[in-house]
């Protein structure tokens, strides 16, 4: 599988997701650079690294969405590559349009990083498909601005096609209020688009796929992504 | 003498002044004296302190920078080194918390990367007032807010420190914020001016007027005007500060950047003096050249700027192109504001015209030192144990003490930090020491800061002592070797002789302590005239300590493991109930000694402790501190989510046994396998063990067995777990 993780100025996971996707996994990963363009057919997955880019001076994600890099992502997910954007990278998802809803500080104002208890809402997609339906799993979160809104529409749409992903929920399933770290609508921690090809989220899964850091739940959404290319789980790249 | 008056304004007294038109053999200009003002002032000479801090050991065979520097650094093998340095940044924040914090984060990042080395991790050592006033909630709060807006955005992850609560913090909280990093040994940088011809350049932010005279307000008493100095603060940019370390970090790969030194306290005036003082050299810039945010600053006004995320590199001629393309990949200036020369003279132009002219090195380490008369105070009252009533209802008197803010969890505060980014750690802040692997070798680094400051209040020798002592029991208990120290002295104004003697005293224990222990101390920072309604803080000196764990997998935590495991006493009670929380607390008692500690007891205990880590016996380590046995005990279980059921012969009382802080013990637990293995060593040791108890499901008992007298603790693991997480949040919410 060829990686790419996309360097903005202020990404501070990139080097994290580069290291499980190359020391851990053992795959074929590139730094993309912002300012630098990509052809479609140059990497199976594009990881958008969490961090603050540009500072989140504006609004977090608002404005790597303009960037070079960022056309490449585009033209590549429309040819149906992987893109998954993990916390600041959710939000740039979200800011360029290539997921639905939006980003608002966390509900208590307060930045919040801690483990948090994940619903697996969907296992059908290639970021998922190794975990089983419904499972729980721990993830940690890093975050201040993670409380995800949409319409009352695209919430529902995103139900009925199952573009829901991962939920925030207790260590038993429940999606209570409690579980909710920082007040996102339906408890929503992370969606897919209709193809199933671009995936945002918030939980950090590159900090908990190594036996070392206690916790190797997020190991398995990479491992899905390899298997998904690999195309031992559909029968064929997408 | 209109100049002398001038002087005298900007903090300079009449000996300084006579000093300097000595050097000069004229009368400074206006910005000669502005910058001697900044340079001589305590936070940048030391002038008060730099005599005493001669006590402390530097040396060891792993240091290869000691103090003087902008950080210090060990070396760890594998070619690989640890760079660490902690500092101050009390003023700013007592004004303007959330600014004030922010930068201390961000100039003590500035100086692990002016080493070389790319910083790995941040920790944090925090005094407030009592909570229920509200201006300290402001200050907490906003403090807190300020290390994490800055140190999530640079990615940098802040794993560990400390928090306490004192009335004597309460308009002069303490901030002191630590930074350690990494470096290979053959791509470490120093803070020199090398090389007669080469260019001066400055890189990053621009130069505005923010923070002029920052560095001299830090040298005063906070007073009612205080408030006035704000525009002394600085304001963070941790974006700016992100780029520019991985700038700065791409162009230090190259033998063609000779040296590099962050800008600090005193800007401009302090990086040329400095780097310039330190190579034998001088520097000679032009104001004209520097970038800045806004038009029409004078010299005198560039020379001070305290601006945020700049950095002065020193390069070889002919290669300022090389820098100045690595800065614009990441949107940054880097420009050449002028050259070192070999006459040892600053000198600053403007547009090409002379207008200050005096020696970098009479700048940098001229200032004349300050002589102390050093008296000892009068004798603190003593503390006779048999006043002291011991409380019938120990329960409660537990539930008391885990619920003070000194004691209960602190994961309100580093729950808003990011202690995860870079996927190193290991062991997360909340137990002893915080525990990093480091990628691509076997080895691990714990991590801790330390100070009891109502201990060196009672007795500063036996405080700074104990500091030390503490560090490395943090260190050991987390399966690492202690290797360095970068101490964070925080006191009142050095001009009053109490202060003075707490200052001197609090260093020979520390030194003593650094010097049994074998682990030197390689940077450090002294921050005095921490003063507010003419009272000083307690005396507190910060110790911050590095250890390094050869096998990462051999690292342990607090945290109970398994049901049924013994718990075992590592050292010995005592009947020592002075400086402890609940003499303070329960009490209200706020004289007598502090815990002596026994420094050869101490690193046998150590050493023993961390031999049985290595050989793998040990399932949780934890080190007794405030609260005491109880509280420790109570640690290890509700970490663990695990009871503990236990009982302890002894002949001492009660309250003691439990709450007592006496020094050099641990607390482990052990599979009952393990045992035998594990009382051979201890025998040949000389070491005191104890089983006290196992590992127990839903309860939390002790039982104390005096002769006759029997006394206990009794309540659910899930009253106390829930007393200790949300104590501190219940007190900020009140």
């Amino acid at each position: 599988m060829r990686c790419a993780v996309i360097v903005f100025p202020g990404s501070n996971c990139d080097v994290d997701c580069f290291y499980v996707l190359r020391d851990v996994l053992g795959q074929n990963t590139d730094y993309v650079f912002h300012k630098e363009k990509f052809s479609p057919n140059d990497f199976d997955l594009i990881v958008l690294p969490g961090g603050f880019s540009y500072g989140d001076y504006l609004r977090a994600g608002a404005i790597a969405r303009f960037s070079n890099a960022m056309e490449s992502v585009i033209r590549a997910s429309e040819k149906g590559k992987l893109v998954l954007g993990i916390c600041n990278g959710f939000q740039i998802l979200l800011e360029a349009g290539l997921l639905e809803g939006a980003m608002m500080k966390n509900k208590d104002l307060k930045f919040h990083c801690h483990d948090v208890y994940l619903k697996v809402e969907n296992n059908s997609t290639p970021f998922t498909k190794l975990y089983r339906e419904n499972e729980i799993i721990r993830m940690p979160i890093a975050h201040g601005y993670g409380n995800y809104y949409a319409s009352p529409e695209t919430i529902e749409k995103l139900v009925t096609r199952k573009q829901i992903v991962f939920t925030y929920c207790d260590e038993e399933g429940n999606l209570t209020e409690k579980a909710n770290p920082n007040g996102s609508v339906r408890n929503i921690a992370g969606i897919c688009n209709e193809n199933r090809n671009v995936l945002g989220l918030m939980p950090h899964p590159e900090r908990c796929a190594e036996e070392i850091l206690k916790n190797t739940d997020g190991k398995k959404l990479f491992e899905s992504i390899l298997e998904y290319t690999k195309g031992g789980l559909f029968g064929g790249n997408a | 003498m209109a100049m002398l008056d001038e002087a005298k304004k900007l903090g300079l007294n009449q000996k300084e002044y006579e000093e300097i038109v000595k050097t000069l053999k004229r009368e400074p200009n206006f910005i000669e004296l502005g910058m001697y003002s900044v340079m001589w002032s305590e936070h940048c000479s030391y002038k008060n302190s730099k005599t005493y801090l001669k006590k402390f050991p530097t040396k060891g065979e792993r240091v290869l920078v000691g103090p003087g520097e902008n950080a210090g650094i060990v070396d760890i093998g594998d070619g690989l080194a640890v760079v660490l340095k902690i500092e101050s940044h009390n003023h700013p924040s007592a004004i303007e918390p959330y600014q004030g914090a922010a930068t201390g984060v961000g100039g003590i990042i500035r100086d692990i990367v002016a080493m070389g080395a790319r910083p790995v991790a941040l920790l944090d050592s925090l005094r407030f007032g009592e909570l229920k006033n509200p201006r300290v909630k402001y200050l907490f709060n906003n403090v807190v807010a300020g290390i994490g807006d800055y140190g999530n955005s640079v990615g940098i992850p802040t794993v560990g420190g400390e928090t306490y609560f004192s009335d004597e913090y309460e308009e002069n909280p303490l901030v002191n914020a630590m930074c350690v990093g990494i470096i290979k040994i053959d791509e470490i940088k120093k803070g020199t001016a090398k090389g007669v011809g080469n260019s001066v350049m400055l890189v990053g932010a621009l130069t505005g007027r923010d923070g002029i005279h920052g560095a001299s307000f830090a040298s005063e008493e906070l007073s009612e005007d205080s408030k006035e100095k704000r525009p002394s603060v600085q304001v963070g940019d941790p974006f700016m500060e992100k780029l520019l370390i991985e700038a700065c970090l791409e162009v230090l790969k190259y033998d063609f950047v000779v040296g590099i030194q962050d800008l600090g306290a005193a800007g401009l005036t302090s990086a040329c003096s400095e780097t310039a003082s330190r190579a034998g050299t001088g520097i000679e810039i032009d104001v004209d050249l520097v970038p800045k945010r806004e038009e029409g600053m004078t010299p005198y006004e560039v020379m001070l700027s305290e601006s945020q995320e700049r950095m002065l590199l020193i390069v070889k001629e002919g290669y300022e192109e090389r820098v100045i393309d690595a800065f614009k990949k990441w949107d940054l200036n880097a420009v050449k504001i002028g050259r070192v020369t070999d006459d040892g003279m600053l000198r600053v132009l403007e547009n090409g015209k002379k207008v200050a002219e005096v020696p970098a090195k009479s700048l940098a380490e001229g200032a004349p030192v300050v002589i102390h008369e050093i008296i000892e105070p009068e004798v603190k009252r003593e503390l006779n144990n048999d006043d002291i009533k011991i409380p019938g209802d120990l329960n409660e008197v537990f539930k008391k003490l885990l619920s003070l803010p000194n004691i209960a969890d602190k994961s309100y505060i580093f729950s808003q930090y990011d202690y995860m980014v870079r996927t190193d750690t290991v062991v997360p802040p909340g137990s002893d020491a915080a525990v990093l692997r480091i990628k691509g070798t076997k080895k691990g680094i714990a991590l801790t800061c330390d100070c009891n400051a109502f201990y060196c209040y009672l007795d500063p020798y036996e405080g700074g002592k104990q500091a030390v002592a503490e560090a490395a029991r943090n260190i050991v208990v987390s399966g690492a070797k202690p290797l360095a120290i970068t101490d964070c002295l925080n006191f009142g104004n050095p001009e009053k002789n109490e202060v003075i003697y707490q200052f001197v005293k609090s260093i020979e224990g520390m030194a003593e302590a650094a010097e049994y222990l074998k682990i030197p101390v390689v940077s450090g920072n002294v921050s005095f005239y921490n003063e507010s309604k003419n009272k000083a803080v307690l005396p507190t000196p910060v110790v911050g300590m590095v250890g390094l764990i050869e096998d990462i997998s051999k690292h342990t935590n607090m945290a109970f493991k398994k049901r049924g495991d013994l718990v075992i006493l590592i050292g010995e009670n005592t009947d020592e109930l002075g400086g402890s929380e609940y003499i303070k607390n329960i009490h209200n008692i706020r004289y007598g000694r502090p815990p002596k500690v026994d420094l050869k007891k101490e690193k046998m205990v150590q050493e023993f402790c961390l031999k049985a880590i290595e050989l793998g016996l040990i399932n949780s380590a934890h080190d007794v501190s405030e609260g005491g046995l109880a509280v420790a005990l109570a640690e290890c279980a509700i970490l663990g989510g695990l009871g503990f059921k236990g009982e302890i012969f002894t002949d001492l009382r009660e309250d003691a046994v439990l709450f007592g802080e006496a020094q050099s013990r641990i607390i482990i637990s052990i599979d009952e396998a393990e045992f035998p293995t594990l009382k051979r060593l201890a025998d040949e040791e000389g070491i005191i063990l104890k089983v006290i108890g196992f590992v127990d499901k839903d309860d939390f008992e002790i039982v104390i067995r005096n002769n006759n007298r029997v006394s206990k603790i009794a309540l659910s693991l899930k009253e106390i777990t829930n007393i200790w997480r949300n104590s501190l949040k219940w007190s900020l919410e009140k």
